[in-house]
Protein backbone atom coordinates (compact mmCIF):
# COMPACT_ATOMS: atom_id res chain seq x y z
CA UNK A 1 0.00 0.00 0.00
CA UNK A 2 1.31 3.86 -1.14
CA UNK A 3 0.73 6.41 1.28
CA UNK A 4 0.60 10.11 -0.60
CA UNK A 5 0.36 13.34 1.56
CA UNK A 6 -0.15 16.69 0.04
CA UNK A 7 0.91 19.48 2.41
CA UNK A 8 -0.61 21.91 0.90
CA UNK A 9 -4.37 20.84 1.78
CA UNK A 10 -3.09 19.99 5.43
CA UNK A 11 -4.33 22.09 7.72
CA UNK A 12 -2.18 20.20 10.87
CA UNK A 13 -5.03 18.59 12.91
CA UNK A 14 -2.89 16.03 13.26
CA UNK A 15 -5.18 13.06 13.24
CA UNK A 16 -3.36 10.67 11.15
CA UNK A 17 0.40 11.73 13.54
CA UNK A 18 -2.34 10.43 16.39
CA UNK A 19 -3.58 7.62 14.85
CA UNK A 20 -0.40 6.00 13.48
CA UNK A 21 2.70 8.08 14.76
CA UNK A 22 4.63 4.60 13.19
CA UNK A 23 4.06 6.55 9.26
CA UNK A 24 2.80 9.68 10.08
CA UNK A 25 4.59 12.89 11.85
CA UNK A 26 3.81 16.43 12.06
CA UNK A 27 6.50 18.92 10.77
CA UNK A 28 7.61 21.05 13.89
CA UNK A 29 7.18 24.98 12.19
CA UNK A 30 3.92 24.43 10.25
CA UNK A 31 2.74 21.29 12.37
CA UNK A 32 1.42 20.30 8.54
CA UNK A 33 1.93 16.24 7.33
CA UNK A 34 5.73 14.49 7.28
CA UNK A 35 5.87 10.78 6.01
CA UNK A 36 7.75 8.72 7.84
CA UNK A 37 7.37 5.86 5.39
CA UNK A 38 5.92 5.46 1.91
CA UNK A 39 4.15 2.17 2.43
CA UNK A 40 2.12 0.94 4.94
CA UNK A 41 3.79 -1.13 7.45
CA UNK A 42 3.01 -4.84 7.26
CA UNK A 43 -0.49 -5.44 9.35
CA UNK A 44 -0.99 -1.75 9.47
CA UNK A 45 -2.87 -1.07 6.09
CA UNK A 46 -6.46 -0.39 7.91
CA UNK A 47 -5.04 1.81 10.21
CA UNK A 48 -3.55 3.70 7.31
CA UNK A 49 -7.16 3.36 5.99
CA UNK A 50 -8.06 4.53 8.89
CA UNK A 51 -6.33 7.62 9.12
CA UNK A 52 -7.07 8.43 5.39
CA UNK A 53 -10.67 8.84 6.68
CA UNK A 54 -10.20 10.93 9.93
CA UNK A 55 -7.98 13.51 8.04
CA UNK A 56 -10.35 16.40 7.71
CA UNK A 57 -9.15 18.08 5.09
CA UNK A 58 -8.35 15.60 2.20
CA UNK A 59 -4.00 15.62 2.47
CA UNK A 60 -3.36 11.89 2.73
CA UNK A 61 -4.27 9.13 0.44
CA UNK A 62 -3.38 5.07 0.03
CA UNK A 63 -3.99 3.13 -2.38
CA UNK B 1 -40.82 27.03 1.12
CA UNK B 2 -40.23 25.81 4.42
CA UNK B 3 -42.12 26.28 7.75
CA UNK B 4 -39.13 24.63 10.00
CA UNK B 5 -37.10 26.49 12.36
CA UNK B 6 -33.82 25.56 13.92
CA UNK B 7 -35.15 23.21 17.18
CA UNK B 8 -33.19 24.40 20.18
CA UNK B 9 -34.58 22.79 22.82
CA UNK B 10 -33.57 19.75 24.79
CA UNK B 11 -35.85 17.61 26.57
CA UNK B 12 -33.29 15.63 28.55
CA UNK B 13 -29.68 16.97 29.76
CA UNK B 14 -27.40 14.45 27.61
CA UNK B 15 -29.34 14.18 24.19
CA UNK B 16 -30.09 16.77 21.49
CA UNK B 17 -33.75 17.96 21.22
CA UNK B 18 -35.81 15.27 19.90
CA UNK B 19 -37.05 17.39 17.11
CA UNK B 20 -33.97 17.42 15.47
CA UNK B 21 -33.63 13.49 16.13
CA UNK B 22 -37.07 13.31 14.27
CA UNK B 23 -35.82 14.79 11.80
CA UNK B 24 -32.66 12.92 11.53
CA UNK B 25 -35.50 9.57 11.14
CA UNK B 26 -37.49 11.40 8.37
CA UNK B 27 -34.39 12.83 6.10
CA UNK B 28 -30.44 13.83 5.85
CA UNK B 29 -31.39 17.46 4.75
CA UNK B 30 -33.87 20.24 5.39
CA UNK B 31 -34.97 23.13 4.00
CA UNK B 32 -34.70 25.36 7.36
CA UNK B 33 -36.39 28.57 7.61
CA UNK B 34 -33.53 31.56 9.27
CA UNK B 35 -34.65 33.92 11.06
CA UNK B 36 -34.40 37.00 9.03
CA UNK B 37 -36.50 34.61 6.71
CA UNK B 38 -33.81 33.17 4.60
CA UNK B 39 -34.73 29.61 3.58
CA UNK B 40 -31.67 27.44 3.96
CA UNK B 41 -31.08 24.12 4.94
CA UNK B 42 -30.32 21.61 7.90
CA UNK B 43 -28.20 18.86 7.94
CA UNK B 44 -28.75 16.23 10.41
CA UNK B 45 -27.31 13.17 8.34
CA UNK B 46 -23.56 11.79 9.62
CA UNK B 47 -22.48 11.41 5.83
CA UNK B 48 -23.93 14.63 4.60
CA UNK B 49 -22.62 16.93 7.46
CA UNK B 50 -19.35 15.50 6.68
CA UNK B 51 -20.08 16.28 2.89
CA UNK B 52 -20.70 19.57 3.95
CA UNK B 53 -18.02 20.38 5.99
CA UNK B 54 -15.25 19.79 3.75
CA UNK B 55 -16.43 20.59 0.64
CA UNK B 56 -15.09 23.74 -0.98
CA UNK B 57 -17.60 25.33 -2.16
CA UNK B 58 -18.95 27.11 1.34
CA UNK B 59 -17.84 30.26 3.15
CA UNK B 60 -17.13 30.59 6.88
CA UNK B 61 -17.30 34.66 6.73
CA UNK B 62 -19.74 36.14 9.43
CA UNK B 63 -21.03 38.81 6.57
CA UNK B 64 -22.68 36.45 4.57
CA UNK B 65 -24.67 34.58 7.25
CA UNK B 66 -28.16 34.60 8.49
CA UNK B 67 -29.52 34.83 11.73
CA UNK B 68 -30.25 31.36 12.73
CA UNK B 69 -32.29 32.21 15.83
CA UNK B 70 -34.46 34.87 16.43
CA UNK B 71 -31.79 36.59 19.46
CA UNK B 72 -29.28 36.37 17.07
CA UNK B 73 -31.07 38.68 14.87
CA UNK B 74 -29.36 42.00 15.66
CA UNK B 75 -26.24 40.60 16.53
CA UNK B 76 -25.40 39.06 12.60
CA UNK B 77 -26.80 42.22 11.50
CA UNK B 78 -24.50 44.40 13.98
CA UNK B 79 -21.44 42.17 12.94
CA UNK B 80 -22.28 42.53 8.92
CA UNK B 81 -21.97 46.07 9.59
CA UNK B 82 -18.76 46.13 11.70
CA UNK B 83 -16.79 43.17 10.59
CA UNK B 84 -15.00 40.59 12.51
CA UNK B 85 -11.69 41.65 13.74
CA UNK B 86 -8.79 40.45 11.30
CA UNK B 87 -6.77 37.52 12.77
CA UNK B 88 -10.11 35.73 14.24
CA UNK B 89 -9.95 33.02 11.66
CA UNK B 90 -12.55 30.73 12.26
CA UNK B 91 -14.39 33.42 10.51
CA UNK B 92 -12.12 33.56 7.12
CA UNK B 93 -11.91 31.82 3.93
CA UNK B 94 -8.58 30.34 2.13
CA UNK B 95 -6.48 31.82 1.25
CA UNK B 96 -6.64 34.08 4.63
CA UNK B 97 -7.46 31.36 6.64
CA UNK B 98 -4.59 28.90 5.51
CA UNK B 99 -2.08 32.11 6.53
CA UNK B 100 -3.26 31.86 9.65
CA UNK B 101 -3.60 28.59 10.45
CA UNK B 102 -0.74 27.63 9.41
CA UNK B 103 1.51 30.04 11.68
CA UNK B 104 -0.45 27.94 14.58
CA UNK B 105 -0.46 24.57 13.60
CA UNK B 106 2.97 24.22 14.35
CA UNK B 107 2.07 25.40 18.49
CA UNK B 108 -0.90 22.55 18.71
CA UNK B 109 0.95 19.51 17.15
CA UNK B 110 0.67 16.25 18.28
CA UNK B 111 4.01 16.30 19.89
CA UNK B 112 3.64 19.60 21.71
CA UNK B 113 0.55 18.49 22.99
CA UNK B 114 2.33 15.43 24.87
CA UNK B 115 5.26 17.43 25.89
CA UNK B 116 2.54 19.62 27.63
CA UNK B 117 1.26 16.23 29.36
CA UNK B 118 3.36 17.10 32.75
CA UNK B 119 2.07 20.34 33.62
CA UNK B 120 -1.69 19.70 32.94
CA UNK B 121 -1.09 16.93 35.47
CA UNK B 122 0.33 19.31 37.57
CA UNK B 123 -2.19 21.53 36.97
CA UNK B 124 -5.21 19.07 37.53
CA UNK B 125 -3.49 17.82 40.40
CA UNK B 126 -3.49 21.49 42.23
CA UNK B 127 -7.01 21.64 41.79
CA UNK B 128 -7.84 18.22 43.36
CA UNK B 129 -5.78 19.11 46.02
CA UNK B 130 -7.49 22.66 46.97
CA UNK B 131 -10.77 20.24 46.49
CA UNK B 132 -9.94 18.12 49.06
CA UNK B 133 -8.11 20.54 51.49
CA UNK B 134 -11.81 22.52 50.99
CA UNK B 135 -13.79 19.93 51.56
CA UNK B 136 -17.30 19.21 49.62
CA UNK B 137 -19.68 20.35 48.54
CA UNK B 138 -17.92 22.42 45.65
CA UNK B 139 -19.10 23.29 42.24
CA UNK B 140 -16.71 21.09 39.93
CA UNK B 141 -16.96 24.00 37.23
CA UNK B 142 -15.50 26.25 39.16
CA UNK B 143 -13.18 23.83 41.11
CA UNK B 144 -12.42 22.01 38.30
CA UNK B 145 -13.84 21.88 34.94
CA UNK B 146 -12.82 25.51 33.93
CA UNK B 147 -9.81 26.80 35.78
CA UNK B 148 -7.92 23.03 34.38
CA UNK B 149 -8.30 24.35 30.40
CA UNK B 150 -8.25 28.38 31.28
CA UNK B 151 -4.77 28.13 33.31
CA UNK B 152 -3.10 25.94 30.68
CA UNK B 153 -4.38 28.50 27.29
CA UNK B 154 -3.37 31.24 29.48
CA UNK B 155 0.06 29.94 30.37
CA UNK B 156 0.44 28.64 26.18
CA UNK B 157 -0.38 32.01 24.98
CA UNK B 158 1.40 33.79 27.73
CA UNK B 159 -1.87 35.59 28.80
CA UNK B 160 -1.02 36.13 33.04
CA UNK B 161 -4.08 33.98 34.48
CA UNK B 162 -4.60 36.43 37.66
CA UNK B 163 -6.18 39.05 34.51
CA UNK B 164 -9.17 36.03 34.14
CA UNK B 165 -11.78 37.76 36.16
CA UNK B 166 -12.79 40.41 33.15
CA UNK B 167 -12.04 37.82 30.21
CA UNK B 168 -13.64 34.90 31.67
CA UNK B 169 -17.00 37.16 32.12
CA UNK B 170 -16.55 38.78 28.95
CA UNK B 171 -16.08 35.10 27.43
CA UNK B 172 -19.86 34.01 29.01
CA UNK B 173 -21.08 37.08 27.63
CA UNK B 174 -20.09 36.19 24.01
CA UNK B 175 -21.62 32.78 23.85
CA UNK B 176 -24.80 33.25 25.63
CA UNK B 177 -27.82 33.17 22.82
CA UNK B 178 -29.23 36.26 24.89
CA UNK B 179 -26.33 38.62 24.92
CA UNK B 180 -27.70 41.85 23.62
CA UNK B 181 -25.86 42.70 20.23
CA UNK B 182 -24.67 46.32 21.99
CA UNK B 183 -23.48 44.08 25.16
CA UNK B 184 -21.71 41.75 22.71
CA UNK B 185 -19.88 44.43 21.25
CA UNK B 186 -18.69 45.74 23.97
CA UNK B 187 -17.43 42.58 25.25
CA UNK B 188 -15.60 42.45 22.42
CA UNK B 189 -14.27 46.10 22.52
CA UNK B 190 -13.01 44.85 26.25
CA UNK B 191 -11.30 41.69 25.43
CA UNK B 192 -10.00 43.20 22.50
CA UNK B 193 -8.59 46.31 24.69
CA UNK B 194 -7.15 44.25 26.83
CA UNK B 195 -5.06 41.67 24.16
CA UNK B 196 -3.79 44.82 22.46
CA UNK B 197 -2.47 45.94 25.51
CA UNK B 198 -1.31 42.58 26.41
CA UNK B 199 0.42 42.39 22.99
CA UNK B 200 2.41 46.14 23.10
CA UNK B 201 3.59 44.92 26.11
CA UNK B 202 5.13 41.36 24.80
CA UNK B 203 6.57 43.40 22.38
CA UNK B 204 9.02 44.89 24.81
CA UNK B 205 9.17 42.20 27.07
CA UNK B 206 9.14 38.93 25.09
CA UNK B 207 8.77 35.77 26.58
CA UNK B 208 8.44 31.67 25.98
CA UNK B 209 5.04 32.12 24.74
CA UNK B 210 2.85 31.80 21.97
CA UNK B 211 1.75 35.36 21.85
CA UNK B 212 5.46 36.26 21.92
CA UNK B 213 6.55 33.77 19.44
CA UNK B 214 3.81 35.07 16.59
CA UNK B 215 5.31 38.65 17.24
CA UNK B 216 8.55 37.84 16.75
CA UNK B 217 7.41 36.05 13.48
CA UNK B 218 6.72 39.40 12.23
CA UNK B 219 3.55 38.07 10.03
CA UNK B 220 0.93 39.80 11.68
CA UNK B 221 0.13 42.96 12.71
CA UNK B 222 -1.18 44.26 16.03
CA UNK B 223 -5.18 44.22 15.21
CA UNK B 224 -4.30 40.55 13.48
CA UNK B 225 -1.99 39.10 16.85
CA UNK B 226 -5.11 40.45 18.64
CA UNK B 227 -7.84 38.86 16.45
CA UNK B 228 -5.86 35.22 16.94
CA UNK B 229 -5.55 35.88 20.72
CA UNK B 230 -9.14 36.44 21.02
CA UNK B 231 -9.91 33.43 19.22
CA UNK B 232 -7.86 31.50 20.80
CA UNK B 233 -8.51 32.47 24.34
CA UNK B 234 -12.00 32.33 24.44
CA UNK B 235 -12.15 28.70 22.18
CA UNK B 236 -9.40 27.94 24.97
CA UNK B 237 -12.16 29.02 27.84
CA UNK B 238 -15.38 27.20 26.43
CA UNK B 239 -14.63 24.36 25.11
CA UNK B 240 -12.70 21.45 27.15
CA UNK B 241 -14.50 23.18 30.47
CA UNK B 242 -17.72 22.60 29.07
CA UNK B 243 -16.53 19.15 28.23
CA UNK B 244 -15.44 18.13 31.41
CA UNK B 245 -18.07 19.86 33.54
CA UNK B 246 -20.79 17.75 31.73
CA UNK B 247 -18.82 14.81 30.54
CA UNK B 248 -18.66 14.32 34.40
CA UNK B 249 -21.94 14.38 34.97
CA UNK B 250 -23.07 11.84 32.58
CA UNK B 251 -20.53 9.52 33.71
CA UNK B 252 -22.05 9.94 37.33
CA UNK B 253 -25.75 9.07 35.61
CA UNK B 254 -23.69 6.12 33.99
CA UNK B 255 -22.31 4.17 37.18
CA UNK B 256 -20.75 1.60 35.01
CA UNK B 257 -19.51 3.82 32.32
CA UNK B 258 -17.61 5.76 35.29
CA UNK B 259 -16.17 3.12 36.43
CA UNK B 260 -14.44 2.00 33.30
CA UNK B 261 -12.81 5.69 32.99
CA UNK B 262 -11.94 5.48 36.45
CA UNK B 263 -10.57 2.01 36.77
CA UNK B 264 -9.31 1.14 33.14
CA UNK B 265 -6.54 2.98 31.21
CA UNK B 266 -6.96 1.32 28.64
CA UNK B 267 -10.24 3.07 28.29
CA UNK B 268 -9.21 6.56 28.64
CA UNK B 269 -8.42 7.39 25.29
CA UNK B 270 -11.21 5.91 23.20
CA UNK B 271 -13.72 7.02 26.25
CA UNK B 272 -12.61 10.76 25.47
CA UNK B 273 -13.76 10.23 21.96
CA UNK B 274 -17.00 8.51 22.84
CA UNK B 275 -18.10 11.54 25.43
CA UNK B 276 -17.20 13.87 22.89
CA UNK B 277 -19.31 12.51 20.34
CA UNK B 278 -22.68 11.91 23.10
CA UNK B 279 -22.41 15.50 24.14
CA UNK B 280 -21.21 17.00 20.79
CA UNK B 281 -21.08 20.42 23.13
CA UNK B 282 -21.72 22.45 20.01
CA UNK B 283 -25.02 23.73 20.65
CA UNK B 284 -25.74 26.59 17.43
CA UNK B 285 -24.03 25.88 14.26
CA UNK B 286 -21.78 25.44 12.96
CA UNK B 287 -23.19 27.58 9.76
CA UNK B 288 -21.56 27.96 6.48
CA UNK B 289 -22.97 29.78 3.07
CA UNK B 290 -22.62 28.33 -0.65
CA UNK B 291 -20.62 30.00 -2.95
CA UNK B 292 -21.34 27.96 -5.72
CA UNK B 293 -24.77 25.54 -6.60
CA UNK B 294 -23.34 22.35 -4.43
CA UNK B 295 -25.02 19.50 -4.62
CA UNK B 296 -24.92 17.09 -1.71
CA UNK B 297 -26.69 13.84 -1.44
CA UNK B 298 -28.77 14.86 -4.56
CA UNK B 299 -30.07 17.79 -3.03
CA UNK B 300 -29.15 21.43 -4.85
CA UNK B 301 -27.55 23.89 -2.50
CA UNK B 302 -27.77 27.01 -4.22
CA UNK B 303 -24.81 29.83 -4.31
CA UNK B 304 -26.14 32.32 -1.42
CA UNK B 305 -28.13 29.44 0.50
CA UNK B 306 -27.38 29.16 4.10
CA UNK B 307 -26.26 25.60 5.98
CA UNK B 308 -26.33 24.50 9.42
CA UNK B 309 -24.93 21.01 10.64
CA UNK B 310 -26.31 19.70 13.51
CA UNK B 311 -23.39 17.97 14.97
CA UNK B 312 -25.39 16.47 18.26
CA UNK B 313 -27.96 14.33 15.93
CA UNK B 314 -25.54 13.77 12.97
CA UNK B 315 -23.11 12.05 15.46
CA UNK B 316 -25.59 9.88 16.69
CA UNK B 317 -27.06 8.71 13.32
CA UNK B 318 -27.24 5.11 13.41
CA UNK B 319 -26.19 4.88 9.94
CA UNK B 320 -22.51 5.58 11.21
CA UNK B 321 -23.19 5.36 15.47
CA UNK B 322 -25.28 1.91 15.57
CA UNK B 323 -27.50 2.78 19.11
CA UNK B 324 -26.10 6.18 19.14
CA UNK B 325 -28.18 7.74 21.51
CA UNK B 326 -26.29 5.02 24.51
CA UNK B 327 -22.74 6.06 25.94
CA UNK B 328 -20.16 3.44 25.37
CA UNK B 329 -16.87 4.22 26.13
CA UNK B 330 -15.53 1.39 24.23
CA UNK B 331 -17.41 1.58 20.96
CA UNK B 332 -15.32 2.48 17.81
CA UNK B 333 -15.63 6.20 17.92
CA UNK B 334 -13.49 7.19 14.89
CA UNK B 335 -14.28 9.98 12.19
CA UNK B 336 -17.20 11.85 15.10
CA UNK B 337 -17.47 15.40 14.07
CA UNK B 338 -17.29 16.92 17.89
CA UNK B 339 -14.30 18.74 16.46
CA UNK B 340 -15.99 19.71 12.97
CA UNK B 341 -14.95 18.33 9.67
CA UNK B 342 -13.03 20.22 7.13
CA UNK B 343 -10.62 22.96 7.18
CA UNK B 344 -12.15 24.89 10.16
CA UNK B 345 -11.68 21.50 12.29
CA UNK B 346 -10.30 22.63 15.85
CA UNK B 347 -7.09 23.80 15.79
CA UNK B 348 -6.98 22.90 19.73
CA UNK B 349 -8.13 19.74 19.45
CA UNK B 350 -4.70 17.97 20.21
CA UNK B 351 -4.99 19.84 23.65
CA UNK B 352 -8.59 19.44 24.32
CA UNK B 353 -7.76 15.76 24.20
CA UNK B 354 -4.85 15.51 26.57
CA UNK B 355 -6.60 17.79 28.97
CA UNK B 356 -9.68 15.63 29.02
CA UNK B 357 -7.56 12.42 28.84
CA UNK B 358 -5.79 13.37 32.48
CA UNK B 359 -8.46 14.96 34.18
CA UNK B 360 -11.53 12.87 33.97
CA UNK B 361 -9.35 9.92 35.64
CA UNK B 362 -7.66 11.53 37.87
CA UNK B 363 -10.92 13.30 39.01
CA UNK B 364 -12.43 10.02 39.74
CA UNK B 365 -9.57 8.13 41.07
CA UNK B 366 -8.64 11.36 43.66
CA UNK B 367 -12.26 11.51 44.48
CA UNK B 368 -13.95 8.01 44.58
CA UNK B 369 -17.07 9.06 46.41
CA UNK B 370 -17.57 11.65 43.82
CA UNK B 371 -21.29 12.32 43.70
CA UNK B 372 -24.00 14.95 42.83
CA UNK B 373 -24.95 17.55 45.24
CA UNK B 374 -28.33 17.99 44.17
CA UNK B 375 -31.34 16.40 42.33
CA UNK B 376 -30.35 15.85 38.57
CA UNK B 377 -33.39 18.54 38.12
CA UNK B 378 -31.38 21.16 39.88
CA UNK B 379 -28.07 20.89 37.65
CA UNK B 380 -28.48 24.28 36.00
CA UNK B 381 -27.80 23.00 31.98
CA UNK B 382 -26.55 25.56 29.11
CA UNK B 383 -29.31 25.70 26.63
CA UNK B 384 -28.78 29.42 26.50
CA UNK B 385 -25.16 29.12 24.95
CA UNK B 386 -24.06 28.49 21.98
CA UNK B 387 -21.53 25.64 23.32
CA UNK B 388 -23.51 23.33 25.61
CA UNK B 389 -23.00 21.86 29.20
CA UNK B 390 -23.74 22.93 32.71
CA UNK B 391 -23.28 26.23 34.37
CA UNK B 392 -22.29 24.69 37.65
CA UNK B 393 -22.52 21.44 39.08
CA UNK B 394 -22.38 21.05 42.72
CA UNK B 395 -20.75 17.67 43.95
CA UNK B 396 -19.73 16.46 47.11
CA UNK B 397 -17.41 13.11 47.88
Amino acid sequence: MKIKADTTVCIGAGMCALTLPEVFDQSEDEGTVVLLRETAPEGQEEAVRRAVTLCPSGAISAS
Amino acid sequence: MSDLTLPMTRQRPFDPPDEAAELRQRASMHRLTYADGHVGWLVTGYAEARAVLAHPGFSNLAEKMHPPIPSRLDLVEERSRRGVPRGFFLRTDPPEHTRYRKLLTGQFTVRRMKALEPRIHEITNSCLDDMEAAGGPADLVEAFALPIPSLVICELLGVPYEDRGQFQEDSKLLVNLETKADDVIAALGRVTAYLHGLIQRKRKEPADDLLSGLIEGGELDDEELTGVGFLLLVAGHETTANMLGLGTYALLTNPDQLAAMRDDPSVVDNGVEELLRYLSIIHLGPFRVATEDVEIAGNLIKEGEMVGVHVPVANRDPSRFPDGDRLDLARPTGGHLAFGHGIHQCLGQQLARAEMRIAYPALLRRLPGLRLAVTPEEVPMRSDMTIYGVHRLPVTW
